[in-house]
């Protein structure tokens, strides 16, 4: 098939960027969206020109590296997919694409599609842990934990990072990522003692970093490559409202 | 050269803590004075920097990636194995041991193996601690599934995202320590070289991949946990960026590089669908628990597999290897769907692909237990394919996945060279000649959790460290031959990419030196390879510049050694004149099965860098089995 892309450029963090449109042609279905770009880049690098920036590692969905929006939506049209994942019998022939890096101040860009994400290990820092020291542990059955609460830790827990969430957030909010990490452990029993310390400092710290708040879009929900639930967003604030009363800190 | 792998006397029981209570211990005090570089932030990094800075040294980690979560450790998809016994079903360190052992071909060291078959059992309760949702049955417990290569259920597992929850258990612990201010953690900058002062490795040159600045950093101990060199060929199922650089450079200042030829093809992965394919994808192991592998009897029958009659079928691990079947090892089972596919028995496009079916599954359990077990996988496959296996069967192909060679290390997991310790997939130590499944992730914790804080802590206490600077001539020199090389590679100013070039090397690579070797092939290879690597460094292209994010560079940076490094590889192909676990020398071979040569080939090979890659010297550590007996490995 042939498709007409629009692409972001920008050379550099300070720099001006704008939309560039490239033409190609011969694009397989079976090509994954990525290797599409490869497919473009070798081109332009044939020509002399620079290659389109963009991140990614793993190319099978779960490093959380790759990132773009596609046609308005990060990822790309097809739910629960990442970037890498997308594959190209998604899209037909004649097809206009347009690609953009994910849009968040506490995200900058870097060059062209590829963002600064440290934001988001800075929140981490903050509390995403359980405090256990290597040795410390005992045998891992002599703590029983059913079956449904560990799912569920599990669902939470399956969060690749990538930042989809922000992208889809018209208030450029970090609250489901930070939430899907504070659900996961406090969905544990190792995760109590420090349950609601870890609420309050992830959660300041997502603030200080620049990320927006909540305003219930479920744009995030539906954007997440792991189908991550709002609903962790508000245990999150329950768990923070809570703390806020009832702390001693 | 003498090698000593300083394991410690005394029964193989007793080793690991008689040592641990032999080996010199840092005063607590005294931790913080001493600085330790960590290069590479999967399993065994993170969990090493971790545990480091719990017990108070100085840690500076690097990564080339844009966080430390990002490390491949992610993409291990089935379990964690540990002699538990949980199962009750008569597994035990010992048995753990014995299957590590038998599964790598006996091509691996006793003492180390028996360690990991002990510290395996503190790995699962330092994750379960550090709250890694591992899967629970009904009462709480923790719950196991089989895996390759054994007859004990002992692999623990998340979903199918096991190693994605084991790194980032990990990764939570370095940045609670980066956030304790004791880890400085350096993202976006990748290992250009090693610094060697007075014979020892006192630090590392690194680039900053979105400023390109070279930098100097001195430390006391450097630790390289730079993951395997899988993309030599290319085409692999390790990540992107996955390079043999911080390895071969410590190998180029001095550092042995043991078993290089040992690579390991997992029979399960979806199969190539076009030459602009960027990497492979596995499928997991696990999946073989309950799917069941086939071809057709005739050759070139392309009818639907719904439209092929079961005594049309031939179910060949079951046929060839009845008490392991599908779950026969890695090697194994690769070895038999390319014999099934060089017979013309393939399906799917060009004939290389083998069904992995899950009706018989599907038609006992349920599609909803199936959906329970492998659903994420399932849905990974259709994204990849457009087909849905729960309707039609996977087709797999095998595909480069691990390599069980590495920089070589003594039972401390340190090299040769005094200061510089290797971890995880980066070293030679565990797998022998092939890998179990479930055994990577189970390597990468425990050298990075219990092993490493203990041996580094004795190298350490035994003192002998000047301070060293960065201004030293060792560092001034390694920090301009790196500038050197970004300099040569953007100014050579030719005609081909260097994912061009990637891909012609892996080509040679995977023609002469992958699933089956034999001498004329791998001396083809040894010819075309230089041939390709003068060509590189005449004709390659990298638009942009050195000074901002430049991922064409990168990646240029990384081919170039791999080009010197696919050689050696041949080398020791060439050289190992038997076939064992990965390395399937068709000569050596009894009716299809790897024939080993134990007589003559029962060592370590550790090669050495004489400045050409062509010849580099050989070393032998001899591998002494005192414990196991040498046995022809079999399945059937």
């Amino acid at each position: 098939m042939r498709l007409r892309l629009h692409i972001w450029r920008q050379a550099g963090p300070d720099a001006q960027g704008m939309l560039k449109t490239y033409d190609l042609d011969n694009v397989s279905e079976h090509m994954s969206f990525l290797e599409m770009l490869d497919v473009l880049n070798e081109q332009l690098m044939e020509k002399g020109e620079e290659p389109v920036a963009f991140d990614h590692d793993c190319r099978e969905g779960i490093c959380g590296t790759c990132g773009m929006v596609i046609n308005g939506r990060p990822h790309g049209p097809l739910a629960r997919t990442t970037a890498c994942q997308l594959h190209m019998r998604t899209f037909k022939d004649g097809d206009e694409i347009y690609i953009e890096p994910w849009r968040a101040t506490a995200f900058p860009v870097v060059r062209d599609l590829v963002v600064d994400r440290s934001s988001f290990d800075r929140i981490i820092q903050k509390g995403g842990f359980i405090s256990v020291n290597t040795g410390n542990a005992q045998d891992g059955n002599a703590i029983p934990i059913s079956k449904t609460d560990a799912d569920r830790a599990m669902d939470a827990a399956a969060c690749i990072g990538c930042g989809a969430c922000v992208a889809a957030c018209p208030n450029a909010s970090a609250m489901l990522f930070t939430a899907a990490k504070i659900g996961h452990l406090a969905s544990l029993p190792q995760g109590q003692a420090e349950r609601f310390s870890r609420a309050t400092n992830m959660v300041l710290q997502m603030d200080a970093e620049g990320f927006g708040s909540c305003t219930n879009h479920y744009e995030c929900e539906a954007a997440c490559p792991k189908g991550i639930s709002a609903e962790w967003i508000a245990a999150m604030n329950r768990d923070f409202a809570k703390a806020a009363i009832t702390s001693r800190d | 050269m003498d090698l000593k792998n300083n394991i410690p006397s005394g029964p193989l029981e007793q080793k690991w803590d008689r040592h641990r209570a032999e080996l010199k211990l840092v005063n607590p005090a005294n931790k913080r004075k001493f600085n330790v570089i960590v290069v590479g932030t999967g399993l065994a990094g993170a969990s090493a920097a971790a545990t480091l800075a719990e017990l108070g040294y100085n840690v500076q980690a690097f990564t080339y990636h844009d966080s430390p979560r990002r490390a491949h450790s992610i993409a291990a998809q089935g379990g964690i194995n540990a002699a538990k016994n949980y199962q009750n079903d008569g597994d035990s360190v010992w048995r753990l041991f014995y299957d590590t052992i038998k599964g790598g071909d006996f091509r691996a060291r006793e003492a180390n193996v028996y360690r990991l078959a002990q510290v395996s059992v503190n790995i699962i309760d330092q994750c379960v601690a550090q709250g890694v949702p591992f899967a629970r049955e009904y009462g709480g417990y923790l719950a196991n599934r089989s895996f390759g290569g054994a007859q004990v259920s002992r692999t623990f597992y998340a979903r199918g995202q096991t190693g994605q929850q084991l790194l980032i258990g990990a990764y939570q612990a370095l940045e609670r320590q980066v956030g304790l201010g004791k880890v400085r953690m350096h993202t976006k900058k990748e290992m250009m070289d090693l610094v060697v002062v007075n014979g020892r490795a006192r630090g590392i040159v690194t680039r900053d991949l979105t400023t390109g600045k070279i930098e100097t950093h001195a430390a006391d101990a450097v630790l390289l946990c730079t993951g395997g060199y899988g993309n030599v060929f290319y085409l692999s199922t390790n990540a992107k960026a996955c390079n043999v650089t911080a390895a071969f450079r410590a190998h180029k200042r001095g550092a042995l590089f043991g078993n290089p030829c040992y690579t390991q093809i997992h029979p399960t992965c979806i199969p190539v669908s076009g030459d602009y394919q960027s990497k492979l994808t596995l499928m997991s192991e696990s999946l073989r628990n309950d799917g069941r592998i086939w071809v057709p009897k005739k050759r070139g029958d392309n009818r639907a597999p719904d439209q092929i009659p079961e005594d049309e079928r031939d179910y060949y691990l079951e046929r060839k290897y009845p008490s392991f079947g599908n779950l026969s090892p890695r090697d194994i089972a690769s070895r038999a769907a390319k014999e099934a596919c060089d017979d013309g028995r393939g399906v799917g496009p060009g004939g290389l692909g083998v069904y992995l079916d899950f009706a018989d599954a599907i038609k006992r359990l349920g599609r909803k237990t199936i959906e329970d077990r492998y659903g994420n996988l399932f849905e990974m496959y259709e994204r990849i394919t457009g087909e849905d296996p729960y309707s039609v069967p996977m087709r797999i192909y095998p595909a480069v996945h691990y390599t069980m060679g590495g920089l070589w290390v003594d039972y401390d997991l340190m090299s040769n060279l005094p200061g510089l310790f290797v971890l995880g997939e980066a070293n030679f130590s565990d797998h022998g000649a092939n890998r179990l499944g479930a055994s990577a992730l189970m390597q990468g914790l425990a050298d990075g959790y219990f092993v490493i804080p203990y041996t580094l802590g004795g190298y350490l206490a035994k003192g002998g460290l000047d301070t060293v600077y960065t201004d030293a001539p060792e560092f001034r020199e390694a920090a301009a031959a790196a500038e050197q090389k970004v300099h040569t590679l953007l100014n050579i100013n030719g005609k081909r990419t260097p994912a061009s070039f990637h891909r012609e090397l892996g080509k040679i690579m995977w023609d002469y030196c992958g699933m089956a070797r034999n001498e004329a092939g791998l001396k083809t290879a040894l010819k075309k390879i230089p041939e390709l690597r003068e060509e590189f460094w005449k004709n390659l292209t990298v638009p942009g510049s050195g000074e901002a994010l430049n991922q064409t560079l990168e990646h240029a940076t990384r081919v170039a050694d791999f080009m010197e490094f696919a050689e050696l590889m041949c080398v020791d192909a060439l050289h190992r004149n038997e076939s064992c676990g990965g390395h399937f020398r068709e000569e050596y071979q009894d009716e299809g099965e790897a024939k080993r040569n134990d007589d003559d080939y029962t060592y370590v090979a550790a090669w050495e860098y004489t400045g050409d890659t062509a010849k580099p010297v050989l070393h032998k550590e001899n591998l002494v089995f005192e414990n196991v007996q040498l046995a022809t490995r079999s399945y059937k």
